[in-house]
């Protein structure tokens, strides 16, 4: 919904000019809004600036504040107005004036509203395809692509890193294809290098949720949802599921972290040489996986180093954990 | 057209045979509340042995890996059948067999012994006045149950680490309090003021099928008891949405949700086909389509939605049902089923679902604004497209729900467009209301209060609602508490507080019996306070990465969860108020309030409060529309005694025309 500026009051000559007050008041009190939210709030606002992504969302959410600031500023002073002017008085027992309608008004109300509604939806268009899907899932067969070819080989910097993130009850996982294919607990990624994550699950939908990258992609079961994002900040970020998972859902997170090229380069030669015997004995990397198929690694290297692993066929036997 | 248009018969709702006599039974003989009871528990024994009977014989194996040792047979027979009991026992299907055996039909009133008092109101009854109250006190007893989950779920979030509950309690209040609420609350205004007022709005003597209103009044308490005892099967897991695989791997409890969810889309496709009939081919003679009260355009687009939506959410819940008992797997991507399937499903019905709840609130406050400003409605053509065009657009936003599930992304941007056009004809009740309200006398009465803050809380909620469908924002947003807020502003803010300017308003009408003013401007004051103070600070909690249904969360997000809790917590104390009045009004001073308290222009208030057996004394001539303030000498609302031949003429009128134009072609 939106408003404009009510011209001048469908009722014109002795008494004060109605109209003319709201539309001041309005003008004052959107102008004073708009500021105030552009200047102190609109740099701090949730998801942040350590993604692409995330500096999309925030973007959009910042303009749609701004458009949105005087719409209900309009219909708040219009209200507040009326309420206190226009309030029965004592003893006056007349009904109002008996107006049906104003037709320049009504076609007024409806084109602005309409054009402004219009432009929100290009607006996100326009911002949905520049920002390569804004870091949501976009299924298999993702649209908004950024630039660079993936090789599952081998990852040079400068092309999309393909991270995957395999989710169960309740843990999230990361296999890096590009590097052998390991599999770990830790989420780490290259500054300033577009990630490719393919997002999917072993048992129920989850939803893989970075915060700080603004990157949420539900993880489907025999489905892999593909977001993109380029981490742009040095840091740590968070790691939730966003999609009800069952009895432990609140306790599925974990963090994960952006680093420098160098640090990324020496991070994954350890971990692929730490995990060598454990990546050798999980099945090829694949966009998902069917956990009763795949057989479950109990003993040997991978209990001995890891514990279980995902890919290799879960933390529990299928039909685990008892639900309640 | 099947419907009496001969004057000189008297209309019987339900068809009874006005000359037939009945036998007087003694009470406890007749079919009410304590047979139906009777004949639930025999259903449900009968229908457990069955299932268990039916399950002995065949090994189960669980697609999704839940229990492999456990029986859903059983558990969903026991409820068909306890279903079968209850609507037996509460002497349902008697017509029905006796019109099979040829005999004559009664008049219920007459079988029943004629009785008005109490009593009626625990029967299965053909008048649509005494299922608008009975629809009144089981959504109150609905939401009052509902809203105590949610004073549980804030008691757990005080503490991000401290627990009240377990885990697996939680999830189960939680799925509780989401389902009981989407589900029954769904006929919240139109269940007991649609069924109760539309007649009386339209100038009818009854409504077009007295015995499926009945009906699916009489489902939802089975509904609710259903959706209780999935705590007694250990709870169900997945929210309100019942998203497969968790929905296929959880316990026994979710088939208690399955059963409930599509129970109550059968109660929701009666009541709303229903009224739709009604309001189409019932109207006075004189009441045009240009003539019909705002509430009453609002009934219509609820009903068609509910019609139309609801089956959806039936098969959905019918699959869901099959895939645990007889091992399909539909919803089970492993064996060939989609999980996008259910989500699609749900969605099409879940979507203009929100928008089932937020109709009837606009319909409740246009009405109630021309009274309360004495003006007439602004710009009342534009009101009824509003609502025709929410009603038409809600058929396709839902997927805006799966803009991060893995669905075509190709379809985003139609999405986000049609999403965002639904903002056009909500935008217009703001205008309508705003228009309303130019140089008005605007008297703050209740009702009036609850209807300006309607309007307030729906400008928060619809705008929040811009928000979550542009695709780059709803990436943080979705499935945060950030949503949460968004649609506890548009159903709390909008359809509770109408629906509370509804029962200050039309309580005179419905029981002659005002609430008292000065409880209810505390109700209101504490309601509306509370409610901001709850809902509002959400929107920063979600944003600020909290997501729903979790029981943990971050340590910096502590104070202002405590915050919204001890508001939610007031919240709860306002309801508690309103409840005081109503049992205080109602029960205890009892002050009569009859004839026209308002001052209203509405058909419904021409009659006597509560208004007679069959409404009007005659059949009323609608001579122009309500909203007429401020014009004196204009015509009165309505001829309440037309003359004889009047009648004869607007009936006989258009259906001779129609059969003439049916000849030359």
């Amino acid at each position: 919904m939106a408003a404009e500026p009510q011209p001048a009051a469908p009722t014109q000559g002795r008494g004060p000019s109605h109209g003319m007050r709201i539309f001041v008041i309005w003008l004052v009190v959107s102008v004073v809004a708009d500021l105030l939210f552009g200047f102190l709030l609109a740099p701090h606002l949730p998801p942040g600036d350590m993604s692409s992504a995330a500096h999309d969302e925030q973007d959009a959410i910042n303009i749609m504040v701004l458009m949105s600031a005087p719409v209900v500023a309009f219909v708040l002073v219009y209200f507040g107005y009326a309420l206190i002017v226009w309030r029965h008085r004592e003893g006056d027992d007349e009904d109002g004036p008996a107006l049906h309608g104003h037709a320049r008004i009504q076609t007024a109300w409806i084109t602005v509203t309409s054009v402004i509604v219009l432009a929100l939806a290009v607006f996100g268009t326009v911002e949905l395809w520049d920002s390569h899907g804004a870091g949501a899932g976009e299924g298999p067969a993702p649209i908004f692509k950024p630039p660079g070819t993936v090789s599952l080989a081998s990852w040079t910097p400068g092309k999309p890193l393909v991270v995957q993130v395999i989710a169960q009850q309740w843990r999230f996982t990361y296999r890096y294809p590009q590097f052998g294919g390991f599999e770990t607990y830790q989420l780490v990624l290259p500054e300033n290098q577009w990630v490719q994550f393919d997002v999917t699950s072993l048992d129920v939908i989850h939803s893989f949720w970075a915060y700080q990258l603004g990157v949420k992609a539900d993880a489907n079961p025999n489905v892999n949802n593909v977001a993109y994002a380029k981490p742009t900040q040095l840091g740590h970020f968070m790691v939730r599921c966003a999609e009800l998972c069952g009895l432990w859902h609140g306790a599925m997170f974990n963090s994960g972290s952006v680093v420098t090229q160098a640090q990324f380069q020496s991070w994954t030669g350890a971990t692929k040489s730490f995990m060598a015997d454990v990546t050798r004995l999980l099945p090829a990397f694949a966009t998902t996986y069917d956990p009763t198929v795949i057989p479950a690694f109990r003993s040997g290297p991978v209990m001995k180093k890891l514990g279980l692993t995902s890919a290799g066929g879960g933390f529990y036997p299928p039909q685990d954990p008892v639900q309640p | 057209m099947a419907i009496e248009t001969e004057p000189g018969t008297t209309q019987q709702p339900g068809g009874a045979d006005p000359g037939a006599t009945a036998p007087v039974k003694a009470w406890w003989m007749r079919p009410a509340v304590h047979t139906a009871i009777i004949g639930a528990v025999i259903g449900y024994i009968f229908g457990h042995w069955l299932g268990n009977l039916i399950d002995s014989g065949y090994p189960q194996i669980q697609p999704g890996g839940g229990q492999p040792d456990q029986n859903d047979i059983d558990i969903v027979l026991g409820y068909v059948f306890m279903v079968i009991g209850w609507l037996a026992g509460l002497g349902f299907f008697n017509d029905l067999i006796n019109q099979m055996r040829g005999k004559r039909l009664l008049d219920y009133e007459l079988r029943s012994g004629g009785d008005t008092g109490l009593a009626r109101y625990f029967r299965f009854t053909h008048d649509h006045k005494v299922v608008g109250i009975q629809y009144l006190v089981g959504m109150v007893v609905y939401f009052c149950t509902a809203g105590l989950f949610a004073m549980a779920i804030r008691t757990e979030l005080l503490s991000p680490v401290n627990h009240v509950f377990s885990s697996s309690v939680y999830v189960e209040i939680v799925g509780e309090h989401g389902t009981m609420m989407m589900m029954l609350m769904t006929s919240v205004i139109l269940g007991p003021f649609g069924n109760y007022l539309v007649p009386l709005m339209i100038g009818s003597k009854r409504v077009a099928f007295p015995r499926l209103e009945a009906l699916s009044f009489w489902l939802t308490p089975v509904a609710f008891l259903v959706l209780l005892s999935a705590i007694m099967l250990g709870g169900f897991n997945t929210g309100w949405t019942g998203y497969p695989s968790l929905a296929v791997q959880a316990g026994e409890g979710i088939d208690a949700y399955a059963f409930a969810f599509g129970l109550m889309g059968i109660s929701v496709i009666l009541a709303g086909f229903n009224l739709l009939v009604t309001v189409i081919c019932y109207r006075a003679p004189g009441m045009r389509w240009s003539r019909i009260p705002m509430f009453v355009w609002g009934i219509l687009g609820t009903a068609v939605m509910m019609t139309l939506a609801a089956p959806i959410l039936v098969g959905a819940m019918y699959m869901m049902i099959t895939d645990r008992t007889f091992q399909t797997a539909f919803f089970t991507p492993r064996l060939g089923g989609s999980t996008y399937l259910y989500q699609n499903l749900f969605w099409f019905f879940g979507h203009p679902e929100v928008y089932i709840l937020a109709l009837p609130g606009f319909g409740v406050v246009l009405e109630l604004l021309p009274v309360f400003a004495r003006k007439p409605l602004f710009a009342y053509k534009v009101a009824a497209a509003g609502i025709i065009g929410v009603t038409l657009l809600s058929f396709f936003v839902w997927q805006h729900h799966l803009f991060d599930s893995g669905i075509n992304p190709d379809m985003r941007p139609l999405f986000m467009l049609t999403t965002e056009l639904i903002s056009i004809p909500t935008g217009f009740i703001f205008l309508v209301g705003m228009g309303t309200l130019w140089k008005a006398k605007i008297r703050y009465t209740v009702p009036m209060l609850f209807c300006l803050a309607f309007f307030f809380n729906f400008l928060i909620g619809g705008i929040s609602g811009v928000f979550v469908s542009d695709i780059p924002a709803d990436t943080t947003e979705h499935g945060s508490f950030f949503v949460m807020a968004h649609f506890h502003y548009t159903i709390m803010g909008g359809l509770i507080f109408a629906f509370m300017a509804a029962c200050y308003y039309w309580l005179p009408k419905m029981m002659g019996i005002k609430l008292n003013e000065t409880l209810g401007k505390w109700h209101f004051w504490l309601m509306f306070l509370a409610f901001n103070s709850t809902f509002l600070p959400l929107f920063a909690v979600g944003l600020a990465g909290q997501p729903r249904r979790i029981f943990e969360y971050a340590h910096n997000l502590q104070t202002l969860n405590d915050w919204v809790s001890i508001s939610a917590f007031f919240l709860g104390g306002s309801i508690l108020l309103f409840l005081i009045n109503f049992v205080w009004s109602t029960v205890v001073t009892r002050v009569p309030a009859t004839g026209n308290p308002w001052g209203s222009r509405g058909l419904e208030w021409q009659t006597s409060s509560p208004p007679p057996a069959h409404n009007f004394v005659a059949v009323p001539v609608v001579l122009s529309g309500p909203y007429e303030y401020g014009e004196s000498g204009g015509p009165p609302v309505a001829d309440m005694n037309p003359p004889v031949g009047v009648l004869t003429a607007a009936l006989a009128g258009p259906e001779a025309g129609s059969d003439a134009a049916r000849a030359e072609a």
